[in-house]
């Protein structure tokens, strides 16, 4: 069996610092094992207050952490054969190694599968369904429900993929998936084919679309100055997308992956460019004058929110696609910066306000009523709304003050209740998170010892992952679809 | 400079609710207004006078002003002033100053206008031949706290620097940048910039230079003076840098 899922750990809101249990990843699993041991006690020993009061909020927090990120409880046991090599031409072993590395780390990422070891799978690379033995991967130590296999050949200069997924339980209709993917025989072809079947089976075994074909859009130093760029969601494939030579920041990419909104800095100060990724080139958006930034896509495409300081002071606006119909719907003495949208409804905008000094998330309806704060203290910036509605991602330092050295923190918060989990623990400091598609993820920035690298993790903290490496890499940004 | 007081922020709700109708022109997104007050307040009222009110080019007019009933008092291009006052300007051009008085019981506006003798071009000295260094040593940057954008007292003597070398060199432009230290938010530190930059500049108005002799670029975090993790290193960072605009 799997491992036990292991939950995020957290507070309800205005929770005493003293609840700040399990911080590292080692303690994670030692509390989960204690919980277990806990529960027996309990029973037992009605004395063990102090365990009572612990328990129960990270049960609460785990809860709707896991209901609303749709990651599950139980983990699929997944088991990737590598593939048949079915042909002689020469490019037919990178190229399999390449689909056979891509397809593991996808479903390993994936957030919804305990995907068993290469070394624990049967020693076979059945490249049919009538070469395979599904009695062999069902058993121990591959233990695996479900298993990915095919061939791969190359000729011609074309690559084609046979591609299946199997029950192992399954005597009759075992099949799945059953998928054939031909494209020119490139490496990087090769890898986008490993890219779609994991999101077939993602999809099928997991109810919602997966992530592998997903983008992140980006903040590169590579150049030399701060650009635009973009790479695969697993941190492959990075090229530059903008070459202004300023200041380029804030990414945002339109949900119908068209354009991206970003913002530059230009001899009249800060303003939004807009960049067609079907052109390939910078096109036309209106500078309005006075810093202007931090760009955010409503989910429908139709609006943006940004910051400007056009009126003296930096406030959040709304504007069309087109960047007409600007109109100001905040006026708040002090920095107004990094609105999102909720994406389910384009009906509320959160941002970051410093209206009360240290910045704080608030959240206000999409026309500047009914303002609320979210965060209770310390410095808060960097909202990004969830696909469905019900979460905040942002960075958070509780501790935050003159001459504190300060963890920044990534934290997301349930907004009907405001309870919310630290995400990250004592590892430098994490910005600018960005939550993936599925719901099921999130991309940050981290800077620890060294320059800003790109990182993501699932929603509950676990599975931290490096996607860029050197050059200095900022505020991330998660493709739509 | 700051709007402290209950009415203040009273008011300010209700100019936030007022631009947010005319800007949305959707029915009833106000915030809930301010309680009204319980007796009818009375009407403020305002005056202002120019003295004198012609002046040559490079010269200085006092502007003298008045208001009775008001709780927010503020002059076109100057910002926020007392209730009552005088200053000394020095508008390169013809400039009207449109003094507005808000109060519980309304509000109420007067204007004065310094009008600029046509006059040959003015005989200030030449401007092309201020470098940059020379600049740098007469108009020094402006310092703030953390996470602040409030002009503190000991940068009085940089403002009144600055203000005084400009006025007389009345044909230099300014651009004002805004800069923070290496902490927190790439965004937000960004507008933070913007706001010590026209906190820099509406001191500079106030002490008589015109605006539209100053603009200003944020740098948030983008651009370090100094890159040491101590707290004399964030202060460097944390200013409002003056340079020519050219």
């Amino acid at each position: 069996m799997g491992e036990p899922y292991t939950p995020g750990f957290g507070q309800p809101f205005n929770a005493g610092e003293g609840q700040d249990v399990a911080k590292k990843n080692g303690n994670r699993m030692i509390v989960s094992q204690t919980k277990k041991i806990v529960a027996v006690r309990l029973s037992l020993f009605a004395a063990f207050l102090a365990f009572t009061f612990l328990i129960p909020s990270s049960i609460q927090a785990q809860d709707w952490v896991q209901t609303g990120s749709n990651l599950p409880v139980q983990k699929i046991r997944v088991a990737a054969a590598d593939l048949k090599a079915a042909s002689g031409d020469p490019q037919t072993g990178p190229m399999k190694s390449v689909f056979d590395q891509t397809l593991y780390n996808d479903l390993r990422y994936a957030g919804i599968f305990d995907v068993v070891s290469k070394s624990m799978i049967p020693n076979a690379t059945p490249g049919s369904p009538s070469e395979i033995n599904l009695a062999n991967w069902a058993a121990q130590p591959s233990n695996a429900a479900y298993v990915a296999f095919g061939a791969l050949a190359v000729s011609g200069g074309r690559v084609t993929v046979q591609a299946y997924l199997y029950d192992t339980h399954q005597q009759q209709s075992a099949q799945v998936l059953g998928k054939q993917y031909a494209d020119n025989a490139t490496v990087e072809n090769t890898r986008q084919i490993a890219h779609r079947f994991a999101d077939e089976i993602i999809e099928r075994l997991g109810g919602t679309p997966g992530i592998a074909e997903t983008k992140i859009y980006y903040v590169s130093e590579k150049s030399g100055s701060k650009e635009i760029w973009v790479m695969d969601y697993d941190g492959m494939n990075a090229r530059q997308l903008t070459h202004l030579g300023t200041v380029s920041l804030s990414p945002r990419v339109s949900p119908d992956n068209s354009r991206i909104a970003f913002s530059s800095l230009g001899r009249n100060g800060w303003s939004i460019r807009m960049y067609s990724l079907d052109l390939g080139r910078l096109v036309a958006f209106p500078a309005w004058g006075g810093t202007t930034l931090s760009p955010a896509w409503s989910s429908d495409g139709t609006k943006l929110a940004f910051s400007s300081a056009r009126s003296g002071d930096p406030d959040i606006y709304v504007c069309d696609a087109s960047g007409n119909n600007a109109h100001r719907i905040t006026a708040f003495r002090g920095p107004d910066v990094s609105p999102t949208w909720n994406p389910k409804s384009n009906a509320q905008i959160a941002w970051v306000s410093g209206r009360t000094k240290l910045p704080q998330i608030y959240i206000m309806d999409a026309d500047g009523a009914n303002v609320s704060q979210m965060t209770d203290g310390g410095y808060a910036s960097a909202p990004s709304w969830s696909p469905n509605g019900q979460f905040l991602t942002f960075a958070w330092n509780r501790r935050y003050g003159p001459g504190a050295p300060g963890g920044e923190d990534i934290y997301i918060m349930n907004i009907a209740t405001r309870a919310w989990v630290q995400l990250t623990h004592d590892a430098g400091m994490n910005d600018a998170p960005s939550w993936s598609p599925d719901g099921r993820h999130i991309v940050f920035q981290r800077e620890n010892g060294g320059r800003s690298e790109i990182w993501m993790m699932l929603t509950d903290g676990t599975d931290q992952q490096q996607l860029t490496h050197g050059g200095g890499n900022s505020q991330p940004n998660w493709s739509w679809k | 400079m700051q709007l402290k007081n209950r009415k203040s922020l009273a008011l300010t709700a209700s100019l936030a609710a007022m631009l947010t109708i005319a800007g949305c022109h959707k029915k009833n997104p106000a915030p809930p207004p301010p309680p009204a007050p319980t007796e009818a307040a009375p009407a403020p009222t305002a005056t202002i006078t120019a003295s004198p009110d012609t002046i040559d080019a490079g010269g200085q007019s006092t502007l003298t002003w008045q208001t009775t009933n008001a709780t927010d008092v503020s002059i076109e291009g100057l910002g926020q002033v007392g209730a009552q006052g005088t200053q000394t300007v020095r508008p390169t051009q013809t400039t009207s100053y449109h003094l507005i008085a808000h109060g519980d019981g309304g509000s109420a506006d007067a204007t004065a206008t310094v009008t600029i003798a046509a006059a040959a071009a003015p005989s200030a000295p030449s401007e092309s031949n201020i470098s940059e260094q020379e600049f740098e040593q007469q108009v020094k940057p402006v310092f703030f706290d953390y996470d602040s954008y409030d002009i503190r007292p000991d940068a009085q003597s940089a403002i009144q620097g600055a203000a005084n070398f400009l006025n007389q060199h009345p044909n230099l432009k300014v651009v004002i940048g805004g800069y923070c230290d290496s902490r927190g938010s790439t965004e937000y530190n960004l507008a933070l910039g913007e706001n010590r930059a026209n906190a820099a500049k509406q001191a500079l108005v106030t002490a008589g230079v015109a605006p539209d002799r100053l603009r200003t670029v944020s740098y948030g975090k983008e651009k370090q003076f100094c890159t040491e993790q101590n707290e004399a290193c964030w202060q460097q960072n944390r200013r409002a840098q003056f340079t020519l605009d050219q």
